[in-house]
């Protein structure tokens, strides 16, 4: 039986679900477009590198210490090489993870364990899992590539005196940890000075600040304090940079399995 | 023919100090490294009286590097002391590394002591073949005494090239005649034989290709030079006649070999795809020998942030003679990471010969205590042995070791 109120509810709804894609178009679009102008405004950082003190934080406020090296390059039209080097606890001194990240296939990893002299090359599908016992899991420290994630801008806010833009992602890679990420970027510079990460349940489960910005090369803004604070099990990591140095001149050659392997 | 406990302890600590006392003038980089103390219980008597019970053993293996020029020059030691309750034999010192290096542009020279490791599997390692095995330290042989050297190495786009020249070599170290999981005849090191009238001052000579090529990671070797698997030898005397039989001595023998060997691991998501193998010849009839398998980890089981790996190797040694565990077997094992804040981990593995059922299996695992110490326990079980096999007269070695080690 034709029954005319139904082609009305179905050409109501198709209009408003038009109406709603629309915006969520223009959500998508301006979202990324403050992703592409964030990792514009940082290119050219050519190469870095850091001192990182970790500080592990259990429920009852105990904490462990840990002390690592990182050396950082620059990839045109790709991830970023990265090396770091482990100092303490003294039972892994000496142990180097060299990573080449890449826009959208899986990261190239390899790990050198000084006891035995081995490289090898590790899986790097365990991005969800915790970086060296901490809070921090190895996607939250590898590059942040704009290909990484879908975007969808939300709303503006403003606290600090600052004006953000509030803006979710997800990540393309199924292995993420992650089901979306809630970030705060000031307007001015295009930091990030807050991440929220919801779990695979969709539930909150880490919330990131960073904060005492530097800037280098006077273009480049690096924090220098990074608080990340687990909701769900109270624990909590901060994660502090000291003696950033750019233009260190390093190339490819201080990056591969040779130099990974004697890395002091 | 063995030296007492009384006599070896002074010689090897006074070594070491000696050692110390070279690298003190360099002292300008830093020392850092680890001692500790191992505590090993038999699940039964020794099959030879002569044989310890249950031991005690401490190790230290301090390591010093200096850099300067610029980073372009490096000096390394690495002494390493034994000081072992039940075998003096296994009472020992070795200069793990002790060697300078300089960089050039895409090139490096290293002279010295060195330590090298080839190989991509994890239940043996087939084509690691530069340094001697310190098979007196664990039947594992992943502990390798250091080997004098000249290593040349070619940094190119297309590549790394290795060349090694080595104008000295190593003994292999055994288990003395009172010491728990040793041969079942009785090594006589001092009467070591060599194919080569240069013995020892043979030099030996090896050649590495290796690169990366998306997720494949490929390195092609070849090794010319003294074996450091000797062919063990009867020297003729009997030295005791023992409940399970006559103690024979022997004397190992060093052939010279030619050995081509290739080692590849695909790295595809969770997979690891390993494959090592070689040739060679000059040791008898030639003959080829295979390890090749796969890692797979599971992330975060069950929700949790515990990696799981398994780990599955097939073992092929087609040499006439070769023990029958690993002439043809099969390894299984898995890897639990616990990803803590200690570094909780654990490794357990078991394999199996496939004509024979005999078995030998495998427990590492470790956990940080606070910031420096490290708490270990090592378990390895031979199982099903057959009367004639190596194995079997390792029957009654089952052992459990629970160590306490300091980092610094």
């Amino acid at each position: 039986m034709y029954r005319p109120e139904k082609t009305l509810w179905i050409g109501i709804l198709a209009v408003a679900l038009l109406a709603g894609a629309a915006q969520a178009d223009e959500a998508a679009e301006k979202g990324l477009a403050i992703a592409v102008e964030a990792d514009r405004r940082d290119e050219g950082w050519g190469d870095s590198q850091a001192t990182l003190q970790m500080i592990l934080r259990n429920r009852h406020g105990d904490e462990t210490t840990r002390q690592m090296r990182s050396r950082a390059l620059e990839v045109a039209d790709d991830g970023d090489k990265s090396l770091m080097i482990f100092d303490d606890p003294r039972d892994v001194k000496g142990t180097a993870f060299l990573s080449f990240s890449h826009k959208s296939a899986d990261d190239d990893q390899w790990l050198y364990l000084p006891a035995l002299k081995r490289v090898k090359r590790i899986s790097s599908s365990n991005k969800s899992g915790p970086f060296m016992g901490s809070e921090f899991s190895y996607e939250d420290l590898s590059s942040q590539e704009v290909e990484k994630y879908t975007y969808r801008y939300l709303r503006d806010e403003s606290f600090d005196g600052r004006n953000h833009f509030v803006i979710e992602r997800k990540p393309v890679d199924k292995k993420s940890g992650y089901t979306r990420q809630i970030v705060w970027m000031d307007k001015d510079e295009y930091r990030v000075f807050k991440v929220e990460f919801y779990d695979r349940k969709n539930a909150l489960l880490k919330t990131l600040m960073f904060s005492d910005f530097q800037q280098y090369l006077d273009k480049h803004w690096r924090a220098s304090l990074m608080e990340m604070t687990n909701h769900q099990t109270g624990k909590s990591t901060t994660l502090r940079f000291d003696g950033y140095k750019f233009a260190n001149g390093y190339t490819d050659a201080d990056f591969n399995r040779n130099s990974l392997s004697k890395a002091r | 023919m063995q030296t007492s406990t009384a006599t070896a302890f002074p010689r090897h600590a006074s070594l070491l100090l000696a050692a110390l006392a070279a690298a003190l003038p360099a002292a300008a980089g830093e020392w850092s490294g680890d001692f500790g103390l191992e505590a090993r219980g038999f699940t039964s008597g020794p099959l030879d009286p002569a044989q310890h019970e249950n031991n005690l053993s401490l190790y230290v293996q301090p390591e010093h590097y200096h850099d300067w020029d610029d980073g372009n020059q490096r000096f390394v030691i690495t002494p390493f002391l034994r000081i072992d309750q039940g075998d003096p034999e296994r009472s020992h010192f070795d200069l793990r590394e002790l060697y300078w290096r300089k960089s050039f542009e895409s090139m490096e020279l290293s002279v010295g002591l060195k330590k090298v490791f080839w190989g991509v599997t994890e239940s043996a390692h087939v084509v690691d073949i530069i340094n001697q095995t310190d098979a007196v330290e664990n039947v594992d042989t992943e502990d390798k005494l250091g080997q004098p050297m000249i290593n040349l190495t070619f940094l190119r786009d297309w590549g790394t090239v290795d060349l090694y020249v080595m104008p000295w070599f190593r003994e292999r170290t055994f288990a003395g005649r009172v010491g728990r999981l040793r041969p079942p005849v009785y090594v006589d090191e001092s009467g070591a034989r060599y194919e080569s009238a240069a013995a020892e001052k043979h030099i030996d000579l090896a050649l590495r290709y290796s690169h990366y090529f998306g997720d494949w990671d490929i390195g092609v070797s070849h090794f010319s030079g003294t074996s450091r698997e000797p062919t063990l030898l009867l020297s003729g005397s009997v030295i005791d006649y023992l409940p399970a039989g006559a103690l024979l001595e022997v004397v190992p023998f060093y052939d010279q070999i030619e050995q081509t060997s290739i080692d590849v691991q695909a790295t595809k998501g969770s997979w690891l795809w390993k494959a090592e193998a070689f040739n060679r010849t000059g040791q008898g009839d030639s003959f080829q020998a295979l390890a090749a398998g796969f890692e797979y980890t599971l992330v975060g089981l069950f929700g949790s942030v515990i990696d799981l790996g398994l780990i599955g190797e097939y073992l092929r040694d087609n040499r006439t003679g070769q023990p029958a565990l690993g002439n043809k077997d099969v390894a299984t094992g898995f890897r639990l990471a616990f990803n803590d804040v200690q570094s909780t981990e654990l490794l357990a593995f078991s394999g199996i010969d496939l004509d024979t059922r005999e078995r030998f299996s495998s427990v590492e695992g470790s956990r940080r205590l606070g910031q420096s110490w490290k708490l270990g326990l090592e378990a390895r079980f031979f199982s099903n042995t057959e009367p004639g096999s190596t194995l079997h007269t390792l029957r009654d070695d089952d052992y459990l070791q629970l160590s306490l080690a300091r980092f610094f």
